[in-house]
C-alpha cells in the first residue's frame, strides 16, 4: 500500500492526532501526537489491510535548534511489504512518551537504548535501565549538547594529546 | 616380583633386615620405577600424540618443535608448568584444594599395580585384581568432587557435580560388563583372565559369545564416560563450564589432572585388552624368557594403545552430549543392556559349560564383517575428502 | 523459585544459584554477559547484559565526514564488515542521489557474498565448537582463511575492509582474483557436503539441537528477529529478493528456509541448517556475478567534499546476521547529522531472556550459537 493511503486511513481514524505527512521524500513519514502513539501503532498493527507485523527500528533524533527530541518508529509489514515512518516530537527538557512494549516486544530493548543515549523516558516501561552504558553514567551521549564527564570511577576519559606528549 | 625379592633375600643380600621392610622397600622402588620410567613418559607421550593426531584431523600441524617431531613437547610442558606460579584462590578451601589433584592422581596411578604387561611383568597379581581396579578408579571421583567443591567457584562446583553423577552412573554398566567377563573367565585375577584366553582372536573373550561381544562396546563406552572423554566430557566442557572442576587450578596441580586423564586413556585400553582382547597372549614362537617377555609386552602395548588412538579419534569426531542425554543413555540403555549381557553369558555357560568353538569363530567372522563395513565407510570419507589428504606421518 | 521439596515432613531450604556467565566465558563469542539463575542444570532465567563492547560508533558518525565514516562502519560488525560498508554507502548514495558504477555494484556483490560465506563459516564452526566438536571449527576456519586471502587481494585488508565506498568500490577486482575465486568455488562446494557429513547429520549434534529453543513466527515478528533466524521460522523472506537492492534482482538464487526437518519449526537445528544452505546459495550468486562482471569504472565520480542534501533515509541490507538497517539523517553539511545502526543481533539478544526459561545450561550455549549473536554488532 502506498504511504499516502496509509496516512489517509490513519488520519481518518485518528483525526487531529496525526499530522505533517511527508510523501515525496525517500521514506514517507508523518508525525503522531505523543499521547496517541500507542493507539496508532496498535491500529497499524491490527488493521488487516495495514498489518504492520514488526517494528524494524525505534530510535531518537536530537534537534536542539527546534528545541525538540524526536522518537522515530520504522514500521514494516512482511505480508503487505510496505513501510511507514512515524515520528513523535517531544520537548528536550522533559521528554516523556508511552512505551510501545505492549504492541511490539522488541520495543523493550530499543526503548532502553533510546533512554540510555537520549534520555527519553518511556512511561510504563517494565525495565527502564541503561543498556549500553554503565548504570552510573552521567548524561545522554547522543544529544548534540552532550559533554563527556572528565572522569568515570576515577578513570580519566580524556586522552592526552599525542603530539604534546611526544614534545614534552 | 615376589619371587625375585624372595630369591634376593635367600641369597643373603639383606642380612638382619626384617622381611616386611625389604618387601616395602621393593614396592616403593617398583612404584618409583613404574612411575618415572613408564607412567610419566606414557602419559606425556600420549598427550603429545593426542595433540598431533588431533591436529592432523583438523588439518593443522600440531606441536612439532621440541625434539624430533615434537615428541619431547610433554617435557617442555611439564617444566613450564613446574615453574609457573601456583595460585590458590583466597576463598578456596586450601587443604582440599591442594589435596584434590593428588587424590585423582593416586586413583589413576594405583591401577598400574594390577595391569599385566606380560606373563611375568606385573607388579602384583592380586586374586581380586579386577575388583581392586574398579575400586581404585572410584577414587578419581572423590578427587574431582573435592576439586569442584574446594575451588569455591560455581563453574567448578557444577563440573564436580556433573562428574560425580556421571562417574557413579557409568560405573554400573562398566562393572556389569566386567562381571560378564568374570563369569566367562571364572576368575578375578588379571593374569587368570588372560590365561583363560588364547592368542588367536577367536580364543579371545571378546568373541566368546554374542553377549561378551556386546559387553565390550558397553565397557568401552562406559570407560570413555568414566575417563571424562569426548563425547562424555561434560564435567570439563570448556564451552559450557569454562573448564569445569579445573577452572581455578594452575601450574603443576593443573597438570596433575591432565596427567591422570591422559594416563587413564592407556588404562582404559589396557583393561579392555586384558578383559576382551587376549592381553599379552602371543603365538608360541619362542621359548627364550626375555624375548618372550618383550614380545608379550609389545603385543599388549600395541593392543592397548590402539584403543587410546580410537579414543583420540572419537574425540576428534564427535560433539558432546548434554547432561540429561548422558544420564538417559546410561540408565535407559546401557544398564539394561549390560544386564542382558550378564544374564546372557550366564545362560550361555549353562548351555555350553566348556564354551562353543563354533560360536566363537562365528562371532569372530561377524567382528571382521563389522570392521570391513567400517573400513569401507572410512575409505568413502577419505576418497571424498577435500582438500587432498596429506599422507606422510611427519610434517 | 519453586516450592521447597518436602522430605519426610521436613522442608529443605533450597535456593537458585546465580551464575554470572561472561563477559569472559569461552562460548559467549566476545564479551556478552548473562546473569543465569539455575536450579542445578536447569535455568530459571538467563538475563542478557550487553554493552561491554560499546564503542559509540553512532556518535562518531556525527563527528567525521561522510567518506571518513566508512572505515568506522567496518568496526560495527567486524565479522561481516562488507555489509556495514554497503549499508552506509547505500544510505549516502540514496541521500545524495548518486548512481553507482555498474561494475562497482558487481564488485560489491562479489565481495559481500564472499564475506557472507566467511561469516557463516565462523558461525557454523563456532557452533560446532560450542557443542563440543572442535574439528569442524578448524575445517571451517581453514576455508575462511582462503576467503580472507581473497579479501586481502581485493582490498588489502583481511577483516575490516573499508572496500565499499560511496559511489562504488575502492579498488577494482582483478581478473586473476576472479579466476582464483572460481577455483575456490570448485573446491568449496563439495566441502559444504563434507561439513554435513561431519557435523550436520551427526546423531549427537542433531539430538543436541532438535526441539531446542524453537522460535515461533509470532515471536519472531514481536521481537523483530531477522535474517537466517527469521527464515528458520519458515518465513521465506530475504531482503535481497524482497526489497531488492544492488544487482540482486538480476541474479538467480534460492532462499533456504527452515522446515523443522529434525524437530520443531524454528529450533536451533533449523537455524543451523539454514546457514549451511545459504553458503551454497552464495556460491551460486558468486558464480553468476563472476560471469556477468561488466567492463567499466568501478566507482562513480563523487565529490571529495560530499554534501548530500538534507533528508533522511532508512536502508536495509541482508547481512549474515540479518537485516542491517542504517538510519542516516543529513542536514546538508559535510558531516552526517545522525547515524543509527540497527542490527539483527541486538534484537535477537532481547529474545534470549524469553525463550531460555526452562532450558539447561548447555542448551543456552546452543541457543546463543544458533542465533549467531555477535558482541560488536550488539553494542556497536
Amino acid at each position: 500500500m502506498e504511504a499516502k493511503e496509509i496516512y489517509a486511513r490513519t488520519e481518518r481514524k485518528f483525526s487531529g492526532k496525526v499530522s505533517g505527512f511527508q510523501g515525496d521524500v525517500i521514506d514517507p513519514n508523518f508525525r503522531v501526537e505523543a499521547q496517541a502513539i500507542v493507539e496508532v501503532c496498535r491500529y497499524l498493527r491490527d488493521d488487516p489491510e495495514l498489518n504492520f507485523e514488526t517494528l524494524s527500528d525505534l530510535t531518537g533524533l536530537d534537534l536542539p535548534k527546534e528545541n525538540r527530541l524526536q522518537v522515530v518508529y520504522h514500521l514494516y509489514s512482511y505480508s503487505k511489504r510496505h513501510q511507514i515512518v512515524l515520528k513523535v516530537d517531544l520537548p528536550r527538557d522533559n521528554p516523556h512518551v508511552s512505551t510501545m512494549e505492549g504492541v511490539w516486544k522488541v520495543a523493550n530493548w530499543l526503548e532502553r537504548e533510546v533512554f540510555d543515549l537520549f534520555g527519553v523516558i518511556f512511561e510504563g516501561h517494565s525495565d527502564l535501565r541503561r543498556i549500553l552504558l554503565p548504570e552510573d553514567w552521567v548524561g545522554y551521549p547522543l544529544r548534540k549538547d552532550y559533554v563527556e564527564q572528565e572522569e568515570y570511577d576515577g578513570i580519566s576519559t580524556q586522552r592526552a594529546p599525542l603530539v604534546e606528549k611526544l614534545l614534552r | 616380583m615376589q619371587q625375585l625379592v624372595d630369591q634376593l633375600i635367600q641369597e643373603g643380600n639383606f642380612p638382619g633386615v626384617p622381611r616386611e621392610i625389604v618387601y616395602a622397600g621393593a614396592m616403593i622402588l617398583a612404584a618409583f620405577a613404574v612411575l618415572s620410567f613408564f607412567v610419566a613418559p606414557l602419559a606425556g607421550v600420549t598427550s603429545w600424540l593426542e595433540r598431533r593426531v588431533w591436529a592432523r584431523m583438523q588439518s593443522r600441524v600440531g606441536p612439532n618443535r621440541v625434539g624430533p617431531q615434537g615428541i619431547l613437547q610433554w617435557l617442555a610442558d611439564g617444566i613450564k608448568n613446574l615453574l609457573k606460579e601456583d595460585i590458590i584462590p583466597a576463598a578456596a578451601d586450601k587443604w582440599l584444594f591442594s589435596l584434590a589433584p593428588y587424590v585423582v592422581f593416586v586413583g589413576f596411578l594405583a591401577t598400574f599395580v594390577v595391569i599385566p604387561f606380560g606373563s611375568q611383568l606385573i607388579v602384583a597379581d592380586l586374586n581380586i585384581g579386577i575388583l581392586y581396579l574398579l575400586a581404585v578408579t572410584s577414587l578419581v571421583v572423590v578427587g574431582i568432587l573435592m576439586a569442584g567443591w574446594a575451588s569455591n567457584n560455581k563453574w567448578s562446583l557444577l563440573g564436580g557435580m556433573r562428574s560425580a553423577a556421571q562417574i557413579v552412573s557409568y560405573e554400573i554398566p562398566a562393572g556389569l560388563a566386567v562381571l560378564t567377563i568374570i563369569f566367562a573367565a571364572g576368575t578375578m585375577s588379571m593374569q587368570g583372565i588372560i590365561k583363560a584366553q588364547g592368542w588367536a582372536p577367536w580364543d579371545w573373550l571378546l568373541f566368546y559369545n554374542p553377549f561378551t561381544f556386546g559387553a565390550f562396546f558397553l565397557y568401552f563406552t562406559a570407560a570413555l564416560a568414566e575417563g571424562n572423554r569426548t563425547p562424555f566430557d561434560i564435567p570439563e566442557a570448556e564451552s559450557e563450564l569454562v573448564a569445569g572442576y579445573v577452572t581455578e587450578y594452575s601450574g603443576m596441580r593443573f597438570l596433575f589432572f591432565f596427567f591422570a586423564e591422559w594416563g587413564n586413556l592407556y588404562v582404559i585400553g589396557a583393561i579392555a585388552t586384558t578383559l576382551f582382547l587376549g592381553g599379552w597372549q602371543v603365538p608360541p614362537v619362542t621359548d627364550h624368557p626375555v624375548l618372550l617377555a618383550i614380545l608379550q609386552f609389545v603385543v599388549f602395548f600395541v593392543k592397548a594403545y590402539f584403543w587410546v588412538f580410537v579414543a583420540m579419534w572419537v574425540r576428534g569426531t564427535l560433539p558432546r552430549v548434554r547432561v540429561d542425554q548422558l544420564m538417559s543413555l546410561c540408565w535407559k540403555y546401557m544398564v539394561p543392556l549390560s544386564f542382558v549381557c550378564l544374564l546372557g553369558t550366564a545362560g550361555w555357560m549353562v548351555l555350553f559349560p566348556r564354551g562353543n568353538r563354533l560360536a566363537s569363530v562365528g562371532m569372530f567372522l561377524v567382528g571382521v564383517a563389522i570392521l570391513l563395513q567400517f573400513a569401507k565407510r572410512v575409505r568413502y570419507q577419505i576418497r571424498h575428502a577435500r582438500p587432498e589428504l596429506y599422507w606422510k606421518p611427519y610434517i | 523459585m519453586s516450592e521447597a521439596p518436602h522430605n519426610g515432613g521436613e522442608a529443605f531450604h533450597t535456593e537458585d544459584m546465580t551464575i554470572s556467565m561472561g563477559p569472559q566465558h569461552p562460548s559467549t563469542h566476545g564479551v556478552l554477559r548473562f546473569i543465569v539463575k539455575t536450579d542445578g542444570e536447569v535455568m530459571s532465567e538467563a538475563i542478557p547484559d550487553v554493552g561491554y563492547l560499546h564503542r559509540s560508533i553512532e556518535k562518531i558518525g556525527e563527528k567525521v565526514t561522510w567518506h571518513g565514516y566508512v572505515p568506522y562502519t567496518d568496526r560495527a560488525d567486524y565479522l561481516a564488515a562488507m555489509f556495514t560498508n554497503q549499508a552506509f554507502c547505500m544510505a549516502a548514495e540514496k541521500l545524495g542521489g548518486i548512481e553507482v558504477a555498474r561494475r562497482g555494484e558487481f564488485c560489491r556483490v562479489i565481495a559481500c557474498e564472499l564475506n557472507r560465506i566467511a561469516s557463516h563459516l565462523i558461525s557454523v564452526g563456532t557452533f560446532g565448537q560450542d557443542i563440543g566438536a572442535v574439528t569442524p571449527f578448524l575445517h571451517a576456519l581453514r576455508e575462511r582463511e582462503t576467503i580472507n586471502n581473497f579479501m586481502e587481494e581485493i582490498c588489502g585488508a583481511r577483516l575490516t575492509y573499508n572496500y565499499i565506498r560511496i559511489g562504488g568500490v575502492g579498488y577494482d577486482i582483478l581478473p586473476e582474483t576472479c579466476a582464483r575465486v572460481r577455483e575456490f568455488l570448485d573446491h568449496f562446494e563439495p566441502i559444504v557436503d563434507e561439513y554435513n557429513r561431519l557435523l550436520s547429520y551427526n546423531k549427537i549434534f542433531v539430538e543436541r539441537l532438535a526441539n531446542i529453543a524453537a522460535i515461533t513466527r509470532e515471536d519472531a515478528f514481536q521481537y523483530n528477529i531477522v535474517g537466517p533466524n527469521l527464515r528458520a521460522c519458515g518465513l521465506k523472506w530475504d531482503i535481497r529478493r524482497d526489497i531488492p537492492y544492488s544487482v540482486y534482482p538480476e541474479l538467480e538464487f534460492d532462499i533456504p528456509v527452515g522446515t523443522g526437518e529434525k524437530g520443531t519449526l524454528g529450533d536451533c537445528y533449523d537455524r543451523y541448517i539454514v546457514r549451511i544452505r545459504e553458503m551454497e546459495e552464495s556460491c551460486k550468486i558468486l558464480r553468476q556475478c563472476l560471469k556477468m562482471l561488466p567492463k567499466g569504472p568501478a566507482i562513480a565520480k563523487v565529490a571529495r567534499k560530499f554534501k548530500p542534501p538534507a533528508g533522511e533515509v532508512y536502508v536495509r541490507v541482508e547481512a549474515p546476521r540479518g537485516d542491517m538497517g542504517f538510519y542516516v539523517v543529513s542536514d546538508g553539511s559535510e558531516y552526517p547529522y545522525r547515524v543509527r545502526i540497527r542490527t539483527g543481533s541486538f534484537t535477537a539478544m532481547s529474545l534470549i531472556d524469553k525463550i531460555s526459561r526452562g532450558l539447561m545450561v548447555a542448551d543456552l550455549i546452543a541457543l546463543i550459537a544458533s542465533l549467531d549473536v555477535d558482541a560488536p554488532e550488539i553494542d556497536r
